[in-house]
Formats: C-alpha cells, sequence, structure tokens
C-alpha cells in the first residue's frame, strides 16, 4: 500500500511538473521584445500642413503593419516600431530645435526627415552632428548629399529629374515652346529651375519668363499678367501645395490662355482635385503614382498598398504618402538585412541595397561626395484629366508607364 | 502698352482694399494718438469671419460683409474698454505695449483654434476680360465695395451726430469735453469703427487669396505704408494712399521681378517720411 502511494505521489508530481513546463513553454516568446523608436517631425501646421501629413500617414501605415505582424525582426529580437513626432510648425527654426531633443531627450534609434528640401537640409544638419541614420522623404534637393554626409539615404529622385519629363513631353506637343517658368524662391524649386534652365539650353527651348516668387505669395495677379503679356504657350513651376494651387486657381480665374501648364508638387495631392475646372489640364511631375505596375522585391504592389491606405484614411495616397511608406520599408528591409539594428551595420546594409518596392527602384549613391543620393528611383508625368465627369489623376510620361494621352 | 495698363487697373482694384484697411488704422491714430498694433490680427479674423459664413453657415460669401462690420464694430468697443482706455494720454509707448499685447493675445487665441494652415474661400463672379487680360470678378467686387464703404464713413464723419462728434474729439478733445460731448464714449466709438474697418477689409481679402492666422502681418504692413501715404488721422487719404500703392505695384510689376516690389514699397515709405512727414494727403489739423 505504502509503495503504491508513492508511486502515485511521484506519477502525480510528474505530471504536475509536465503540466508547469509545458505552460511556461507555451509562454515564453519565440523573440525577445524591444522598442526602436523612429524620430521625424510633420509640418503639421503652417503651410507645408497638406504635404507633411500624407508623409506622415505613410509612416504611419508602415508602422501600424510591422507592429501587428509582431515588429522588425533582427538579431533573435523583435522591435515594436514607437514613433517620436513633433509639429515643426513649417518652420526651420522649429526643426533644429526639435531634431536634438528627439535625438538627445527621446533617444530615438533612426530619424525619418522632415517633409520639403528646406526643412531636410536643416534637420541633417543636426543628424549629422550626432551621426544618426535620417531616411530622407519628401526632400528632393541635392544639395545635402554633396556636403560629405554618411548617414543621409534619400527615398526620393533628386530635384533636377523633376521637370526633365514635362520638358520632353511638351516638345513632343509643341517642339518651339514659349515657356514661362515662375517658381516658389525655395531651395527644392530653385534647385529644379537650375535644372530647367540647363535643360531648355540643351533642348533649344525658349524660356521667355524666368521669375521666382516668395513663398507666402497670395496674389499671383501680377506674375499672371506677365506671363499673358508674353503670349507664353506654356507654365512650367509653382512650389508646394498652398503656393501651387492657389496659382492654379488664379490661371484659371484669369483666363492666362496656357496649353500647358505643369506644376510641382501641389497637383499631385488628391485635396487638388477641390480646384474642380481649375485642375483639368493641370501636369505633375511624380514620384509615384497609384498606377505604377512595379514588381516588389517584399512589401505590398502599388495596388495594395493603395487599398491599404485608402481604407485607413478614406482618401487616395499621393506620392508623400507612398514616399513615407516606403521610408518605413527600406528602413525595415535594411535592419532585417543588417540582422541588428546597430547604426554601422544599418548604413552598411543601405549602402548595399538595389531593390524594388511599390515605390520602385532604390539604390543609394555610395561616393563619399555624393553620399545617399537616389540614383535608383525614376519619375512619372501625371496629368488631371476629366474621365465622365469626373476629375482623375492619369499617367502621361513616360509612354512605357502612360494610361492616358497627353491632354494639350 | 496694354500689359502696363492691364496692371495698373489691377492694382487700383487691390489698392482699394489696401486703402480700405488702412482707414481703420489710420482713424484710430487719428482720434486718438494710438498705433494699433493688433490691425493685422483683427484683419485676419475678419478673414476667419468669412470663412465660417461661407462654409460654416453655408450663407453666400458677400453676406459675411454687414455681419463683419458689426461685429468688428463690438469687438472694438469691448477692446477700447479692455486694453486702450487706461492709456489714453500716455505716452505713446504704452499705447504700442497695449495693442501689441492685444495682437500677441489674438494671434495666439487664433492659432490655439484654427492653427497656422492655410485656409481657403472658393468665390467665383464672372469677371471682365479685356485683351486677353482678365480682372476677376472677385477685385472689382472687393474694390466697389471698398469704395462704397469709404463713402459710407464720410457720409458718418460728415454728416451725422456722431460722426461730427467724433471729428471733434479728434480736433480737440478738451475742447470736446467742454462742449458737452462725452469724449469716452466717443474714442470707444471711433475704435469700434476703426477695428471693424480692419475687419471688413480682412472680409474683401479673403474673398480673392487664401490666407492663414499669420496672414495679417503682411496687410499690417501695407497699411502703414498707406497710413503715411495717405496723411495720418486723414481716412479719405488712406483710401487714396491704398490706389496710390496699388498704382505703383501696378506700374513697377511688368518692368522688374515681383520680388523687388516690396523694395519699392517700403523704400517709397522712407522717401515719403523724410520729404512729407505728415503724409502726402495731410489735412492741416488744430
Amino acid at each position: 500500500m505504502r509503495s503504491t502511494a508513492a508511486h502515485m505521489s511521484l506519477l502525480l508530481g510528474g505530471l504536475l511538473a509536465l503540466a508547469v513546463a509545458a505552460t511556461m513553454a507555451g509562454a515564453a516568446p519565440a523573440l525577445a521584445q524591444e522598442t526602436l523608436t523612429i524620430g521625424f517631425t510633420a509640418s503639421q501646421t503652417g503651410k507645408l500642413n497638406n504635404d507633411s501629413t500624407a508623409q506622415m500617414r505613410g509612416f504611419a501605415l508602415w508602422r501600424d503593419e510591422v507592429n501587428a505582424a509582431g515588429g522588425i525582426k533582427a538579431g533573435g529580437k523583435q522591435y515594436k516600431v514607437n514613433f517620436a513626432t513633433y509639429d515643426d510648425e513649417s518652420q526651420n527654426t522649429r526643426v533644429q530645435q526639435l531634431y536634438t531633443r528627439i535625438i538627445v531627450q527621446d533617444k530615438a534609434q533612426f530619424l525619418f526627415s522632415p517633409y520639403s528640401s528646406g526643412l531636410v537640409a536643416t534637420a541633417a544638419i543636426v543628424s549629422e552632428q550626432y551621426g544618426k541614420i535620417m531616411l530622407t522623404t519628401g526632400g528632393a534637393e541635392e544639395k545635402p548629399y554633396r556636403l560629405g554626409n554618411k548617414y543621409l539615404f534619400q527615398i526620393y529622385s533628386p530635384a533636377d529629374q523633376y521637370l526633365a519629363g514635362a520638358l520632353l513631353a511638351l516638345k513632343e506637343k509643341n517642339p518651339q515652346p514659349k515657356i514661362a517658368f515662375v517658381y516658389e524662391d525655395d531651395p527644392f524649386s530653385k534647385a529644379v529651375a537650375q535644372a530647367v534652365r540647363a535643360q531648355a539650353k540643351k533642348d533649344g527651348m525658349n524660356l521667355s519668363l524666368d521669375e521666382s516668387y516668395a513663398g507666402s505669395t497670395t496674389d499671383f495677379g501680377p506674375i499672371i499678367n506677365k506671363v499673358v503679356a508674353d503670349k507664353a504657350d506654356a507654365l512650367l513651376g509653382g512650389g508646394h501645395y498652398a503656393d501651387g494651387a492657389t496659382l492654379a486657381r488664379q490661371l484659371h480665374d484669369q483666363k492666362a490662355g496656357l496649353k500647358w501648364v505643369t506644376l510641382l508638387v501641389a497637383p499631385d495631392s488628391p485635396n487638388f482635385a477641390t480646384l474642380g475646372d481649375a485642375a483639368v489640364g493641370i501636369s505633375v511631375p511624380s514620384q509615384w503614382e497609384p498606377q505604377v505596375s512595379y514588381k516588389p522585391d517584399f512589401g505590398p504592389t502599388a495596388a495594395e498598398f493603395t487599398k491599404r491606405f485608402s481604407d485607413q484614411y478614406k482618401i487616395g495616397p499621393s506620392y508623400h504618402a507612398a514616399g513615407g511608406y516606403a521610408a518605413g520599408m527600406i528602413l525595415q528591409h535594411a535592419i532585417e538585412q543588417a540582422g541588428s539594428v546597430e547604426p554601422a551595420k544599418v548604413a552598411d546594409a543601405l549602402n548595399k541595397m538595389d531593390v524594388t518596392t511599390m515605390f520602385g527602384r532604390t539604390k543609394f549613391a555610395t561616393d563619399p561626395k555624393e553620399h545617399g543620393l537616389q540614383i535608383g528611383h525614376e519619375m512619372v508625368l501625371a496629368q488631371w484629366q476629366k474621365k465622365n465627369g469626373v476629375l482623375v489623376k492619369e499617367v502621361i510620361w513616360p509612354k512605357a508607364a502612360k494610361t492616358a494621352d497627353i491632354l494639350y | 502698352m496694354i500689359a502696363i495698363l492691364a496692371s495698373v487697373v489691377d492694382g487700383v482694384l487691390i489698392g482699394a482694399v489696401y486703402g480700405l484697411a488702412a482707414m481703420g488704422l489710420t482713424l484710430i491714430w487719428g482720434v486718438m494718438n494710438v498705433i494699433n498694433l493688433a490691425h493685422g490680427a483683427i484683419t485676419v479674423f475678419g478673414m476667419f469671419g468669412l470663412y465660417f459664413v461661407a462654409t460654416a453657415l453655408g450663407l453666400p460669401a458677400y453676406s459675411a460683409v454687414p455681419i463683419a462690420i458689426l461685429c468688428g464694430f463690438v469687438v472694438g468697443v469691448a477692446l477700447y474698454w479692455i486694453a486702450v482706455h487706461r492709456i489714453i494720454g500716455q505716452p505713446e509707448l504704452m499705447s504700442l505695449l497695449a495693442t501689441f499685447a492685444v495682437n500677441m493675445v489674438l494671434i495666439g487665441v487664433g492659432t490655439a483654434l484654427w492653427t497656422t494652415s492655410p485656409f481657403n474661400v472658393p468665390v467665383t463672379l464672372p469677371g471682365v476680360t479685356w485683351e486677353g487680360y482678365t480682372f476677376t470678378g472677385t477685385h472689382i467686387m472687393a474694390a466697389v465695395l471698398a469704395g462704397v464703404i469709404a463713402g459710407l464713413l464720410y457720409l458718418f464723419l460728415h454728416h451725422t451726430r456722431t460722426g461730427k462728434a467724433i471729428r471733434a474729439v479728434a480736433s480737440n478733445r478738451e475742447a470736446a469735453d467742454l462742449a458737452g460731448i462725452p469724449t469716452r464714449q466717443i474714442l470707444s466709438m471711433a475704435f469700434g469703427l476703426g477695428v471693424a474697418l480692419a475687419c471688413v477689409s480682412g472680409t474683401l481679402i479673403a474673398t480673392m487669396f487664401p490666407f492663414t492666422m499669420l496672414s495679417g502681418e503682411a496687410y499690417q504692413l501695407k497699411s502703414f505704408v498707406v497710413t503715411v501715404l495717405g496723411g495720418l488721422g486723414n481716412p479719405a487719404g488712406a483710401l487714396l494712399g491704398g490706389v496710390a500703392l496699388g498704382l505703383i505695384e501696378g506700374i513697377a510689376t511688368p518692368f522688374m521681378p515681383v520680388s523687388w516690389i516690396p523694395i519699392i514699397e517700403f523704400g517709397l515709405f522712407v522717401l515719403c517720411l523724410m520729404a512729407f512727414p505728415r503724409g502726402i494727403f495731410a489735412l492741416s489739423r488744430a
């Protein structure tokens, strides 16, 4: 009897130990959980608000998807993504203060850039000072990459490519157009302007008007009168959303009589459609459009991304949103390839990267004289057209990517 | 030549609105020797007034004009008693500081409520096209309304008892007091009128251009230039000064980049101060 009871006790104890061990095994995570902090500022107020909000939504959608999937997996750990973000009020002085705070106080491990070339240039000074990797999206000006940086990585195609497609498309319709070039007085637009002058000269095209305006301009009447006096066929230029949308509206109200208008940035926003008839025919150089058909090496296709973004935010994505999302994917891929969040290893992975995502090809220049400049990505030209009474944005250039004919 | 004429016409149209904006500033200065540094912020509140009338209430855009005048007057009287009344007769620095403080409060409250993002009220009116140049209906309407309001102000100041009292106080406050005019109430009404003019000019500007909470600064600077051109304390001169400034902008634009126009404007400001310290259209004052 005693030995039977002892056997039973032993058996029960063993079963109990087995149960506890099984429970502990089931509860223990496969990978250690950590948090990865990515810092950036967004222009939640001020004149860059419209475009910056789209970019921030791209970042946020990527973060939500990555965290829902358990986080970024690297080096036997899983990193949940956390943002440290502030409103830069579209001001350089705030960017300078806030990026220092993000790095020093919030201890962000990686950075995304603010929106717009001017603010990116300011943030880049701070990020390089602290040796922090920053993926720049929303900034096309090339100058920051030619100052000897080590940790900047540009997602967008550089500014000199912005209006190249527009000039080629225009030349096809009118080999000798009279072009009025009217652009915002800011780093990005001036970088685009420099490239336009060079290309127009090379192609024998006449820039009959070449004038900049202050970013705070709201009355474009005097400039439009000059365009009319010039009898220009085409107008190229603009800057960002606020001034671009106002210029488009006033061109329409004042019946400027132009056959071709290409404006930077503003017409890419879905909000541009609220201009109604003033939007028809306006074209925009675009870093990305929902209709692109890249075959991604990882991540969603353009169509899948568009659906997810539209479902979340009830509005279609502009290229600013796609750029934000792509920045997140590229950083994630670099960390996964590096197997670590150590800056040197991640930077190495970024430098070696040559991949295609829903955003297109991404490859960074590694020459120290232009480190981080985007050398893989290509731009398209989109135009607002009316289809069955509804305003839609169609890709009109390059021909290989077009979804509609040019409206001229 | 046609291009210059078109630019001049455009300049005159917008200049009338500049003049209306400056009339409020110069009226307050003329009556009570107060430089209202809250002028720009008040102009912006007039812009937001249009936005809410047209967008939130869904009313016709130009119905915001009488609302802006009425609300601007009430707010102006309140501001007078809160911030200005006690510094009347004090050194001018006190009035600058008091109105600057009001300006900062208004901008702070406005930014907290509406941020500094751009707002736009799409107002469409048929324009006039001539030789390829189009003068938009909103510009024409704004200039016409500016003229009408200026005319009504003139009639008020010269043909009503209260208006004459305001002119009497502006001319000699002590004598007006002795004549039995309730000068404190008259000063508050004059301030209210000045604020109403700033407010309605903002409403008219918003029918033409987009705006942000910080847009008032540019119009305040133009108002200072116009006030100097038109003569301090001379509302009719302010309207003429505004038209003159618009004319200068219109004439200069075809010949130089638009980015040079502010340099021309403020260069003119300095030259006028040197040659005519009391303003080109200044009237003599007792």
